[in-house]
């Protein structure tokens, strides 16, 4: 890995409007950025609308190329592209995740996947795009397998959570799920018998060093032995487990806490995504985002990561979301309750 | 017949006289305590036909500004300690709040130290914002919500 020292800046590329009402959540189709395919991401918003947005590869700007409306009725809280960057995911406040898929540039909503009480609070899909999470204000995640023909089916339904469930994401590699919540824990969830029996195996809390307050979002590094994860609590903590491909059926490895970053932003963080050559970006409620590199020079007993840049009033109003593009520029997109996508890259001086 | 009240009973006290504002008022953007005060004190309580100033659940050494920071404190009292109401003042003072300040502004809002009972759980709740969201879509909240704001049965 490149050692990343002083002489970087965020450069603002472009400012996307559309969104009549704050922007929740943004994911970048996985497929898209190589092999001549342009950068296409997906946004959602209070305004109960997804855009799905992309590059003009002589331009380099990025257009709204479509708007998804009239299925969800209230507003869309997180999305999440499958692996093959096909299908797109979107859960909403109105109970429901829905299912699109692009047929020749038009996006169809071909599945709803209903079930949860109330309030659907994140998407996720596991690595191999078999199976899908969802979580909620009901407190419960739920796993869904892909079934031919866009049908899903649900698998399992988890409790545990004493609180909503902010988040779910699957690990990069392994079906292993994550869950955050409003409890301040982190679950680990895995389906460790022969039969389709979904199970917790760790929960992180207060006790084993983790967060004190709403757990907003989780991150893996590009190898999956480390997580971040980011809190109202105002701090970030990097976790790690042994070499997670190298186990041999002996169950799941548990994570360890390996340090915790604070002091940096001084209201609640939202986002947090650890990009594939290991840069991690946080986004929050003071209108920055933060860059953390792996501390290479560390002295004894000095920080594990650093702070590479901060980019202060990168929006008028809270950050809510920081994602960092597939392809080869290091490109991150940023979403914000004042309306607004930025597209920022990761220059050097 | 008052059963079905969470405070049949509650002190009502008289309301301030509006202190006259010489200065014009959009002569700086700085936001005093005074002027968000007078802004929200004729929230009506969700119990009650009677004012959050009229009820004490407000006053102005409830509200702290830090205008450099573009922050925003306020602390209001229930009426009692079991009050299930709290949330609801929280979401009024931030629905009421957000018609009227510069966006960039943080707001928190919380019950005053020892005045609640759950006082920790009402204050997690007022400040999460995806909770505040998904209230504020709930029909029935967004109804009561508005009855406090737009209410003249004061």
């Amino acid at each position: 890995m490149e050692s990343f020292d002083e002489g970087f800046e965020l450069k603002e590329i472009q400012t996307l409007e559309g969104h009549s009402d704050r922007v929740w959540s943004l994911a970048w189709n996985p497929a898209t950025g190589h092999s001549g395919i342009p950068l296409v991401f997906a946004s959602c918003s209070g305004d109960k609308t997804v855009r799905i947005w992309e590059q003009n590869i002589s331009s380099g700007l990025w257009n709204c190329k479509a708007v998804l409306e009239e299925t969800h009725t209230r507003t869309v809280r997180s999305c999440a592209w499958s692996p093959s960057g096909k299908l797109l995911a979107t859960a909403s406040f109105d109970a429901t995740t829905a299912i699109w898929e692009n047929v020749g540039g038009d996006f169809e909503c071909v599945s709803t996947l209903e079930g949860h009480e109330n309030e659907v609070k994140s998407v996720s899909w596991n690595a191999s795009g078999s199976l899908l999470a969802t979580c909620g204000r009901d407190k419960s995640v739920w796993i869904w397998e892909v079934q031919p023909g866009n049908e899903f089916e649900c698998v399992s339904v988890l409790q545990g959570h004493t609180q909503d469930v902010k988040m779910v994401q699957w690990h990069p590699t392994m079906d292993i799920l994550f869950s955050s919540s409003y409890d301040n824990n982190v679950k680990v969830w895995a389906d460790e018998g022969d039969s389709d029996d979904w199970q917790c195996v760790q929960t992180i809390g207060e006790s084993n060093n983790g967060h004190t307050s709403t757990v907003w979002a989780l991150s893996f590094n590009a190898s999956g032995d480390k997580m971040v994860t980011c809190s109202d609590d105002l701090t970030l903590k990097v976790w790690e487990t042994d070499n997670i491909g190298m186990q041999s059926g002996n169950g799941v490895p548990p994570w360890r806490h390996l340090c915790t970053l604070t002091g940096y932003h001084d209201r609640t963080i939202f986002s947090v995504h650890w990009s594939r050559e290991g840069i991690i970006a946080s986004g929050a409620a003071d209108d920055a985002i933060r860059l953390f590199v792996e501390n290479n020079e560390r002295m004894v007993g000095g920080p594990m990561y650093k702070l590479l840049l901060k980019k202060e009033k990168a929006h008028d109003m809270d950050v809510n979301s920081v994602q960092w593009s597939p392809g080869d520029k290091r490109l991150l997109a940023s979403a914000s309750d004042d309306g607004t996508i930025k597209v920022w890259e990761l220059a050097t001086l | 017949m008052t059963l079905g009240l969470i405070n049949a009973n509650p002190v009502v006290h008289a309301k301030k006289e509006r202190v006259a504002r010489t200065e014009d008022p959009h002569a700086d953007d700085a936001v005093d305590p005074l002027d968000i005060y007078d802004f929200v004190r004729d929230i009506r309580d969700p119990e009650h036909p009677y004012s959050l100033e009229q009820l004490s659940v407000l006053s102005e050494e409830s509200i702290t500004v830090d205008d450099k920071l573009g922050r925003i404190l306020i602390t209001f009292t229930p009426t009692i300690q079991h009050c299930s109401m709290a949330t609801v003042i929280g979401l009024c003072l931030r629905v009421k709040l957000k018609h009227f300040f510069p966006p960039h502004y943080k707001v928190d809002i919380k019950v005053s130290p020892g005045s609640h009972a759950d006082e920790e759980s009402v204050n997690k709740q007022l400040n999460d914002k995806e909770r505040v969201a998904a209230a504020l879509e709930n029909p029935n909240l967004r109804q009561l919500v508005d009855e406090c704001l737009y209410s003249n049965e004061l």
